[in-house]
């Protein structure tokens, strides 16, 4: 089969998950894991994932065109060169690649979009939860999903417990040190709830660090470690920030693409067992400007690339509705066309790993998305 | 509400945090001590503020070091614009602490926290600290349209979103070489700082922004390109201050909001001047002010107070301080004392004033750090969050917890300190839960205090 699909072999993608019987659904296993990578700023696809064999390429970028053509996937994609790590994944049928995929918004703004990426919903503002714990919630996943870092994203705030934790730190706070301090919050359930979901995170994660470090690459070999342990978490988010590449892009992408790359990897490596029982999904807001903008960057665009890792994954596939690089091609003249919705894929990452059925996905998590169809990756 | 509560909110929620000795001051009329803060007739600037470096010297020392090319060269400038970085957080801490007029001190956080320039980009690192001298001190008692105008021309803002550069397609310029628009700045000044997300605009409008704002850059001869700018450190035109590009501006007539505007820096000035002076200004600063400062931002009386203070922006014209007394005098910025979880900043200043260690300002900018807001040094355009929940995650208030226990352990704990502060600060709204508490907490009672309700909300 042709790896990059076309346009109906697509549309049957999407169609698939939906004659699932549902109580194939309802077997998930409940020790799947799930690991969510939200890279804040709007990475620019077309630089992770370049469609270097598309003809209009490199006309089209201008500017923001590559020096090489990157390392072929299929059909006209590539991947950076820096993402070199994730190959033998890809050669192992483990990572799938979505293209031209993006939110229902074309407003271009990092923080309304950012908004609608965590809360799942289909305009900015309109929740203080988030998608992913509302479907932690609907699957009654009672161990607490894990922040890595210290804050809790609005994606992993709502009913479902969430905790946070930075593994470059050490912690000094044992239970007993910290009892009056506890007692004085006894009447402050957020500060007292976050004192106790902190200090049963930190032991956790004393248990299995090697290395101190804020490197991406580092913390993820520690929360991979962490997922394999039976009273470890099931569920990680890592917030990764510097992506909005205004200027200086080539090198600021060729550093961090190779860091991303080596933290993804870390999960395939840490443990088999836990690695096929995991999926890993890598989303950020928009894509940029297909064409360069006048300063060594790209600015604020609307389609970009998304990526699923994982034992289980249906991988060595670009899922692209690809829209093309003509200049008719582009949204008001500038932008990568949006023609997967992100919320397709999200909805197929929890269908593969929490078991929720497309009504309850459209009802609780990603609310009027019921025209929006789960697209399977498993 | 009885006014010993009144005298907390004051303190609290509009300044930062109680010090001792001040507690019977205050509540002989909290609502006057604020208003009086705003109408002060001292100078507006603490000495130290004032005899910290200009920005444009910053910039051409930066510049002639960059010019000189040597790695070591860089190297050393990077030092010292580091160094300049790290005595600007300090005088700044240190003034904030020990002021008098604390609520001014959350005024001008708050403006620069609304026109956010920050040191992760570190071109801004000489700069942040002259950046709030010279755009938000120096207009809290003016007009939002001069201060966004300020902020606009200031080489921190041009170099943190990219406008140094940017250059104009169809100017002198841009056609003799392959480099062109960059619209971050345009976009964040309609978004954030002025209009609002929902503000009403296109993205022709950036891009007519964007073109408006082509040569906002820095002085230097005419005809040298604002990309060579920092290489013509040597050049005697060269002053390090803003300064119009000619050749780098985009010519002809613009499309902005449905008004044309000319070419050239006024054509620029005025349509800051029309952004600033637009209503949905005052409805994008009121939601700002109110995320920042009402007791419960999302519900109805948050609400309603929002649309108040977007009202008193527009019938003002963005008089500032007509706006700051409207927070004072809208009754629902009283209700329910103790209402939010405080930020970083905030805890860290009340700290400091709680103990008398005012003067540590380099320990404050320190403890900023490792309670994840450093000064200046938000992670994007749009500043530090005023969602409680963006300061309350686990490993957030675990590593308030260690803080506290190290400046308590510091200033050297004996058993009843923390009780006899507790008694100075809060008199008799102490909440019988932190008293039981501090009475068991023998040599833990100085950072029991620090971690209780009191000291961390506001």
């Amino acid at each position: 089969m042709n790896p990059t699909m076309n346009r109906r072999a697509f549309l049957a993608a999407l169609g698939a998950s939906a004659a699932l019987p549902s109580v194939a659904l309802a077997t998930a296993e409940t020790d799947a894991r799930l690991v969510v990578v939200l890279l804040r700023g709007g990475v620019d696809g077309l630089a992770m994932v370049p469609a270097t064999a598309d003809p209009h390429f490199r006309a089209a970028r201008g500017t923001a065109a590559p020096e090489s053509d990157g390392l072929p996937l299929d059909g006209p994609f590539a991947l950076h060169p820096s993402l070199a790590p994730l190959l033998p994944l890809w050669e192992r049928h483990e990572l799938l690649v979505a293209h031209a995929v993006g939110l229902p918004y074309q407003q271009r703004s990092h923080f309304d979009a950012q908004d609608m990426l965590e809360t799942g919903f289909d305009r900015p503002l309109a929740s203080d939860s988030g998608w992913l714990n509302r479907a932690l919630s609907a699957a009654g996943r009672a161990s607490p999903a894990m922040a890595v870092g210290r804050h809790v994203p609005l994606m992993l705030r709502g009913p479902a417990r969430a905790t946070s934790v930075d593994p470059s730190r050490r912690s000094r706070l044992t239970p007993e040190r910290i009892a009056h301090v506890r007692d004085v919050l006894a009447d402050d359930p957020l500060l007292a709830a976050a004192i106790d979901e902190g200090l049963a995170t930190r032991a956790l994660v004393d248990a299995v660090t090697v290395r101190r470090s804020r490197d991406l690459d580092t913390q993820a070999a520690t929360v991979a470690q962490l997922l394999a342990r039976a009273d470890g978490p099931r569920v990680a988010v890592f917030d990764v920030g510097g992506w909005d590449t205004h200027t200086s892009q080539d090198r600021t992408l060729e550093r961090q693409l190779a860091q991303l790359a080596q933290g993804l990897a870390a999960f395939a490596d840490a443990d088999p067992t836990t690695w096929q029982q995991t999926m890993v999904v890598v989303v950020s807001e928009f894509g940029r400007t297909v064409a360069g903008n006048g300063t060594g960057g790209t600015d604020h665009g609307s389609g970009g690339a998304a990526l699923v890792l994982g034992g289980a994954v249906h991988g060595k596939r670009v899922v692209a509705d690809w829209p093309g690089l003509r200049p008719g091609d582009l949204l008001e003249g500038r932008d990568l066309r949006t023609t997967t919705d992100v919320r397709s894929l999200l909805k197929g990452v929890l269908q593969a790993q929490l078991g929720l059925a497309d009504d309850v996905l459209a009802a609780e998590v990603f609310p009027g998305s019921q025209h929006v169809p789960t697209l399977a990756v498993g | 509400m009885d006014s010993h509560h009144r005298a907390i909110i004051a303190q609290s929620r509009f300044g930062l945090g109680a010090m001792p000795g001040q507690l019977a001051t205050v509540m002989a009329d909290p609502r006057g001590w604020l208003l009086g803060q705003l109408r002060g007739s001292e100078p507006s600037t603490d000495q130290r503020l004032a005899e910290r470096p200009d920005h444009a010297d910053t910039v051409r020392q930066l510049a002639s070091g960059m010019q000189e090319g040597s790695k070591e060269a860089r190297r050393a400038m990077l030092d010292h614009t580091k160094s300049v970085y790290r005595t600007d957080v300090a005088t700044h801490l240190s003034a904030s602490a020990a002021s008098s007029r604390p609520f001014r001190e959350r005024l001008t956080r708050f403006w620069g926290n609304h026109l956010t320039v920050s040191v992760a980009r570190k071109e801004v690192l000489g700069i942040a600290g002259a950046f709030e001298r010279d755009v938000v001190r120096a207009h809290l008692d003016g007009s939002f349209a001069e201060m966004v105008l300020a902020s606009t021309r200031h080489p921190a803002m041009l170099a943190y979103l990219d406008n140094l550069k940017s250059i104009g397609p169809s100017s002198v310029a841009g056609r003799r070489r392959d480099r062109g628009l960059n619209e971050n700045l345009a976009r964040e000044l309609m978004e954030l700082h002025t209009l609002g997300v929902d503000g009403g605009y296109s993205q022709a409008d950036v891009r007519s922004m964007a073109e408006l704002l082509t040569g906002w850059s820095l002085a230097t001869d005419d005809g040298v390109t604002a990309r060579m700018t920092l290489a013509m450190g040597g050049s005697p035109a060269f002053t390090g201050a803003f300064g119009f590009q000619h050749r780098m501006h985009e010519p002809g007539t613009k499309q902005l909001l449905g008004r044309r505007y000319g070419e050239g820096e006024a054509a620029g000035v005025a349509a800051i001047e029309a952004l600033a002076r637009h209503p949905a200004t005052g409805r994008n600063v009121a939601r700002r002010l109110v995320a920042h400062f009402h007791p419960r931002p999302t519900e109805p009386s948050g609400q309603a107070a929002e649309h108040h203070l977007a009202q008193v922006f527009t019938d003002s014209e963005g008089h500032l301080p007509t706006v700051h007394e409207a927070l004072v005098t809208t009754d629902s910025f009283w209700e329910r004392p103790w209402a939010r979880v405080k930020t970083p900043h905030d805890l860290v200043l009340g700290v400091a004033r709680a103990l008398g260690l005012i003067e540590e300002g380099e320990a404050m900018g320190e403890a900023l750090e490792a309670l994840g807001q450093p000064l200046w040094r938000a992670p994007s355009p749009k500043g530090w969050s005023d969602d409680e929940a963006d300061w309350t995650g686990p490993e957030q208030v675990l590593g308030r917890i260690e803080w506290l226990a190290r400046v308590a352990r510091t200033v050297g704990p004996t058993a009843g300190r923390g009780r006899a502060l507790a008694d100075e600060l809060y008199g008799a709204t102490l909440s019988p839960r932190t008293a039981d508490t501090l009475r068991s907490a023998g040599r833990d009672d100085l950072w029991v205090l620090l971690c209780s309700p009191e000291m961390q909300r506001r």
